[in-house]
């Protein structure tokens, strides 16, 4: 009781004189009490929980520069009906999203969140949800607007990122980064083992759903994770997902065949696997001054619907038919930090356009030869806790593999520079 | 309810496997002895000397680690997931990792606030408490220094506010917690005379620290910090940082280089080669060296190996 007692007496008005009056009988009825000299039997500190009851205040500035061989206008992955938030970003400087998260708990019961993301196309709401902290058996229930649980980087903010951008196969499977609206449910399993399984019921707006108009879930996805310590230098985590989305007239805009910029649109049926895995050694666990991580994904994704091509009319008339598609990619990386402050990271990046059958659209749709890859290497400096810079060197090979519009079959080579900066409250970032 | 045919069947099949192991989670997870996660190993030597055998007790860090900046990796997750009571420093000292274990850890028990929720700092009073919040001053805790272990007067009062809890948590074993706790007490008391008697020679000692963590050494002890090799908290210490500590000795002399078990040498024996002054490698927790194999052998390691330093 004696902490608690403590801490209502020092904020009922008191002051610390009764604090350390209460602090002092059951302290005076042990023997060790008696080791304790004046100098460290003061009233104890109050346990700040945030600042009275105001959330915890977080800020991320973030902005840079990128220096792009090729116009980012002419960037598309050749073959793939992509959406969401792809490709480069503008070249010269640039201000990043300034991301601002308020964080609290709201009651015994409940905690919540809020990520707001403001840039010149206005503020977005990154995440916003509330999430059970007291069921039992190890369920958490979320509701609201989310990260998706789904494979390893999607439940992380792009910011704790080991690169500046997405994988391809993010990029062309999950629109960069996959959120949901709708309702997530996770359970922790009571195993020596880290074992946690989870499914999310969603409104499937975000690609690649679009919005259905309609009642009911839009998409689901379930996923599942493992992992453990080996020894006290290894560490690693597995997971498997799968995603599914019922999107109707999910726009694209790429290039047809004749090199014209058209918009298609897709309805159906669209699922996606995703396997993942991380492995960390550090040398006694201390991974703040030397750690090796490894970690790859691979996603696949086969769609199942319909195909409009050329909705506007911009290249002629807008034509209906079939469409089934089954593509994959993914990702390896490597990153290295030999000083607390220093860091590097190799990835490779690839992409299978694999089997398309459009039916009538078949020699509209853009033509492709071999698949997109991409080559990135990065250096990152992290004089503290709170900054953070990072140069990216890249050799994007997406529009190699187009053989109509402009920039058809040439690689990409991209600078990117950008730093980070984390204002307020300390944040936790996941494993 | 339009959901449920939209589902297909893996789903339903997956769910149902999801209730059948939650309804048996209870049998595997049935378990007599109290489930501690100790965040850091000293505090997980406490528990064991309250508890002994009504504890099983999980250790989230070793004393190699820096306990700032720990990973919420999925072992650490799985063992707080099935915790009745978390042992830890508190202060912020865990802010980067602790408040995300808890989070996500699905487990009501050890919430903040919550009795299975213990706070080491919270029982003692803390040094270094800050006049100012700003984070140029580098990575300080709003609450003071969290580095309290280093004293053995305030492991004393942390086990008597923990051996409470133990007894609240566990109120079928009080009298043991009380009595494991009174032949505790009375160990550590003879002890803490003893290591006082012993550490007369280092009143007054002046010492150079790599990380700003011995504040409560240096008030137990009497030593005197003439500087620190981190110019801020948590920011590693740089070349010009380290010339201009070796200014400040040329004026104030120091007589050893402290640092603890998990900071990177590089800065100490920098200075050491330059300067003649022995680094004293602390264990700095339980574990931190051979001989610091619990909370008695952490001091008298801590001690003789700074007796020796001075040693004429």
């Amino acid at each position: 009781m004696s902490i608690f007692s403590v801490l209502g007496a020092s904020r009922s008005g008191r002051g610390p004189l009764a604090a350390a009056l209460i602090l002092a009988v059951p302290l005076a009825l042990s023997s060790a009490a008696r080791a304790a000299d004046a100098a460290t039997a003061a009233a104890p500190s109050a346990t700040a929980a945030g600042q009275g009851f105001n959330p915890a205040v977080s800020l991320i500035l973030s902005g840079g520069y990128s220096q792009l061989q090729r116009d980012p206008a002419s960037w598309r992955l050749p073959g793939f009906l992509t959406g969401g938030d792809v490709g480069p970003g503008s070249r010269g400087f640039s201000l990043g999203e300034s991301e601002l998260a308020l964080t609290a708990n709201i009651d015994p019961a409940f905690y919540g969140a809020l990520y707001l993301a403001a840039s010149d196309a206005g503020v977005s709401v990154e995440e916003a949800y509330a999430q059970t902290t007291a069921l039992p058996d190890g369920f958490t229930l979320k509701m609201g607007r989310f990260l998706s649980g789904l494979g390893y980087l999607n439940e992380q903010h792009a910011h704790a990122w080991t690169f500046v951008d997405a994988p391809l196969a993010y990029q062309a499977f999950l629109g960069g980064q996959r959120r949901e609206d709708g309702l997530q449910l996770r359970w922790l399993a009571p195993t020596d083992l880290f074992l946690e399984l989870g499914a999310e019921v969603g409104s499937g707006r975000t690609y690649p759903g679009a919005d259905t108009a309609r009642n009911g879930a839009g998409a689901w996805s379930l996923f599942g994770h493992t992992g453990g310590d080996v020894g006290a230098n290894h560490s690693w985590r597995a997971g498997l997902s799968l995603l599914q989305a019922q999107p109707r007239g999910r726009a694209s805009t790429g290039v047809d065949a004749s090199g014209t910029t058209v918009t298609d649109a897709f309805s159906g049926r669209s699922r996606t696997w995703g396997v993942d895995a991380v492995w960390k050694w550090a040398p006694d666990g201390n991974g703040a001054r030397r750690q090796l991580t490894l970690q790859g994904e691979w996603l696949r994704r086969s769609e199942r619907g319909t195909l409009t091509h050329d909705v506007d009319g911009t290249a002629g008339s807008a034509n209906t038919d079939a469409y089934r598609s089954t593509q994959s990619g993914g990702y390896l990386q490597a990153a290295w930090r030999w000083h607390p402050a220093w860091q590097v990271g190799l990835r490779q990046d690839w992409l299978r356009v694999g089997h398309t059958d459009a039916g009538s659209n078949t020699a509209a749709l853009e033509a492709t030869r071999g698949n997109p890859s991409r080559s990135s290497l990065l250096l990152d400096w992290s004089p503290s806790h709170f900054s953070r810079v990072r140069l990216q060197l890249a050799q994007d090979r997406s529009r190699t593999a187009a053989l109509s519009g402009t920039d058809a079959g040439r690689s990409d080579r991209q600078l990117m520079l950008q730093y980070q900066m984390s204002l307020g409250a300390h944040g936790a970032h996941g494993y | 309810m339009t959901i449920v045919p939209f589902f297909p069947r893996v789903l339903r099949h997956l769910g149902a496997a999801l209730f059948a192991w939650a309804a048996l989670a209870p049998l595997t997870g049935a378990q007599a002895a109290l489930r501690v996660v100790a965040c850091e190993p000293e505090w997980a030597a406490l528990t064991e000397e309250l508890a002994g055998p009504l504890a099983q007790v999980y250790t989230a860090t070793t004393a190699q680690q820096d306990p700032h900046q720990v990973q919420a990796r999925p072992s650490l997750l799985a063992a707080v997931r099935r915790a009745d009571l978390l042992v830890c420093t508190g202060a912020e000292l865990e802010v980067g990792w602790l408040p995300l274990l808890q989070r996500q850890a699905a487990n009501p028990a050890i919430q903040a606030g919550q009795p299975g929720a213990f706070e080491a700092a919270a029982q003692v009073s803390l040094l270094e408490a800050p006049t100012r919040l700003d984070r140029a001053d580098g990575d300080v805790h709003a609450a003071g220094n969290p580095h309290i272990q280093t004293d053995p007067r305030r492991i004393a009062q942390v086990a008597t506010a923990l051996a409470k809890r133990l007894a609240e948590l566990d109120a079928a074993h009080a009298a043991d917690y009380a009595r494991r706790h009174a032949d505790f007490a009375q160990r550590w008391q003879a002890a803490l005379a003893r290591w006082e008697r012993s550490a007369a020679p280092l009143k007054g000692l002046p010492i150079v620290v790599q990380h700003k963590g011995f504040p409560y050494l240096e008030q137990w002890l009497g030593l005197k910090e003439v500087a620190a090799l981190e110019p801020k908290p948590g920011v590693e210490p740089s070349s010009a940082h380290l010339q201009a500590v070796l200014t400040t000795l040329q004026r104030q002399p120091a007589r050893a280089i402290l640092r603890a078990a998990y900071n990177d040498g590089r800065g100490a024996e920098w200075l050491a080669e330059r300067t003649k002054l022995p680094v004293v490698v602390l264990p700095y927790t339980v574990g931190g060296s051979d001989a610091a194999k619990d909370l008695f052998g952490l001091f008298d390691d801590t001690l003789a190996r700074l007796l020796k330093a001075v040693q004429p």
